[in-house]
């Protein structure tokens, strides 16, 4: 490598350093330029564009060049239209009443409590574990005649006969998304109290001697000190829910009756399910241009009010 | 700060409602995975096991699909962990050190791998991998769990990289040091925790992912962990909870061994005191 012969550091010498660097930055980054080049950027790039087309799946099938065909058809396609509805429901009630949960425990994990070790163990085990298995487990806790929650609700008279959550057409959606809070609320807790502890001491102390409630305290320090993790942790908990596939895939496979059938789901049936790859990949253009559309609109707002 | 004691008991109900919710399924799984089939057909399902027994997970490993499915999960991860981290540390070195023209290229690559949908991704990689007969094999998953979590390692490493002082590297090239020698001898040690934790988090990302294996795998026998458990489910009833319970148990540990590493090995302060101001 040519980079370990060279013996001037990079700061004692900036200006003939300059392209040098360059061409050893270039050489570091080779190995890596490759894959990312073939398998990253290149089908990214192929997967916009299949979008505007009729592409199928199988060997030998002739693919053309359609135009917006395939989004004219999405436009009028029903079943489409209740997935995206699907979609956004999930997404923002996961994102909001994770984010508030994971804030009440970040909160209660930045004071000097007991159980805090415990709690931020715990908080941090469904980040590590495998999606399939949290659906699975949650398979077993929802069941509707062997699962505890439906135990625990009949003896305390929440109810007389024992609900299938996951089966029936009105809990299976909320259902679905107390799994979804459940599992991403550490990523979230975590960033949290890492925003929490890096803020200034000094400034509730002042605010204390001023007599400031914990209440005003929050709303007055906390909030606005924290804004910068919040409007980024959000941002990408939202982009995470609205393409998530394999905890939901597991849990009710987008049923019953697609109540459940997030958009994810319905482009992977699609493609690998009925073989229209084209039809698919128009999907998901759809998908990315919600996305940002909904995020550049999200954080101008806030990043706007910040100022 | 003094907390008044109605507010402290108000804490300390919240934490318990939250240690609950955590919690709770998680002992309700184990519990699940040591509760013998007498125990499962009982109409008042009790929250502990009334005789533990490991007849569940002796079950679950007697099923041949799932002994062999872990040994496939364990070779793709440990294989793509490997490229992995051979490609990212010099990336990571050369975006943490170097100003290039690349250094805004690669973040936003990073940026947009995390935005697109991977259904945009997954149907082109699986019409170029078809040709070259990849589909349907343990290297083609291999290479494409590499490009998948390459971003997020990448990402990792920067900082690591980053928080290495460079004034130890200017002190040893001072002392005629050359440069391969400095990152062998200095910058090497200094980053093991940090490659330790992104190995990990690699590893462990192969090891939980679902989505590509169920595109690219269709082969019973080359079927990773995640896509043979995903198949029980729905068939409860014949499969049984319990060696179900357990495999998930089982498919869990290696998150837990990885978690109890971090929680001991990040927090301690490595570099301090490294640089005297």
């Amino acid at each position: 490598m040519s980079a370990a012969t060279r013996t001037v550091a990079p700061k004692q010498a900036p200006k003939r350093g300059r392209p040098k660097q360059n061409r050893e930055a270039i050489f570091l980054f080779l190995p890596a330029l490759l894959p990312v080049l073939l398998l990253s950027v290149y089908p990214l790039i192929r997967g916009i564009a299949l979008g505007f087309t009729d592409a199928r799946a199988g060997l030998n099938v002739d693919t053309n060049f359609i135009g917006f065909g395939n989004f004219g058809k999405l436009l009028h396609n029903d079943l489409f239209w209740s997935s995206f509805k699907i979609g956004l429901i999930w997404t923002l009630a996961v994102t909001i009443l994770q984010f508030v949960a994971a804030l009440g425990l970040a909160l209660l994990l930045n004071t000097n409590l007991r159980f805090r070790g415990v709690a931020r163990t715990l908080a941090l085990i469904p980040w590590a574990m495998p999606p399939v298995v949290v659906a699975i487990m949650w398979r077993l806790l929802l069941h509707p005649t062997n699962g505890p929650v439906n135990e625990i609700l009949q003896n305390l008279h929440l109810t007389d006969h024992p609900i299938n959550f996951l089966g029936d057409f009105s809990t299976a959606l909320p259902a679905v998304i107390v799994v979804g809070i459940w599992v991403g609320m550490p990523m979230t807790t975590v960033t949290l109290l890492a925003g929490l502890q890096s803020i200034d001491r000094s400034l509730y102390e002042a605010a204390a001697v001023d007599g400031a409630s914990a209440w005003s305290q929050f709303w007055n320090i906390t909030l606005p000190q924290l804004k910068t993790v919040i409007v980024a942790i959000t941002s990408l908990d939202m982009i995470w829910n609205f393409n998530s596939f394999g905890l939901v895939y597991v849990l009710t496979a987008g049923g019953p009756g697609g109540k459940t059938m997030l958009p994810m789901l319905f482009a992977y049936n699609e493609a690998f399910r009925y073989g229209n790859f084209g039809m698919a990949a128009a999907m998901g253009d759809v998908m990315v241009v919600i996305i940002i559309v909904f995020l550049g609109f999200y954080l101008r707002n806030r990043l706007r009010s910040e100022a | 700060m003094r907390t008044r004691p109605a507010a402290r008991a108000a804490q300390y109900v919240a934490v318990i409602c939250y240690l609950i919710f955590l919690g709770f399924p998680l002992l309700w799984l184990i519990s699940s995975s040591l509760k013998s089939p007498q125990e499962f057909a009982s109409i008042t399902p009790s929250i502990l096991p009334k005789h533990p027994n490991l007849s569940n997970f002796t079950d679950a490993l007697e099923e041949q699909g799932l002994v062999r499915s872990m040994w496939n999960s364990l070779q793709i991860s440990v294989a793509s962990t490997v490229l992995v981290l051979v490609v990212s540390l010099p990336v990571a070195y050369a975006l943490a050190r170097f100003r290039s023209r690349l250094r805004p290229l690669t973040n936003g690559w990073i940026l947009v791998s995390q935005v697109f949908p991977v259904i945009l991704i997954v149907i082109p990689l699986f019409m170029i991998l078809r040709p070259l007969h990849l589909t349907n094999t343990i290297p083609g998953v291999v290479i494409v769990y590499m490009v998948w979590s390459m971003p997020f390692a990448l990402w990792m490493l920067q900082g690591y990289v980053a928080a290495v002082p460079r004034e130890l590297e200017e002190a040893a090239s001072v002392d005629g040091a050359s440069r391969l020698r400095t990152i062998v001898s200095i910058v090497m040690p200094l980053l093991r925790p940090g490659l330790i934790a992104t190995a990990m988090f690699t590893f462990i990302s192969a090891w939980n992912e679902f989505f590509f294996a169920l595109v690219l795998l269709q082969d019973p026998e080359l079927k990773t962990l995640p896509l043979v458990l995903a198949r029980f489910v729905g068939a409860e009833g014949q499969v049984q909870f319990g060696p179900l319970a357990a495999a998930s148990v089982l498919a869990t540990v290696p998150s837990l061994v990885f978690f109890a590493f971090l929680q001991r090995r990040l927090t301690s302060g490595l570099l301090s005191g490294a640089v005297k101001g």
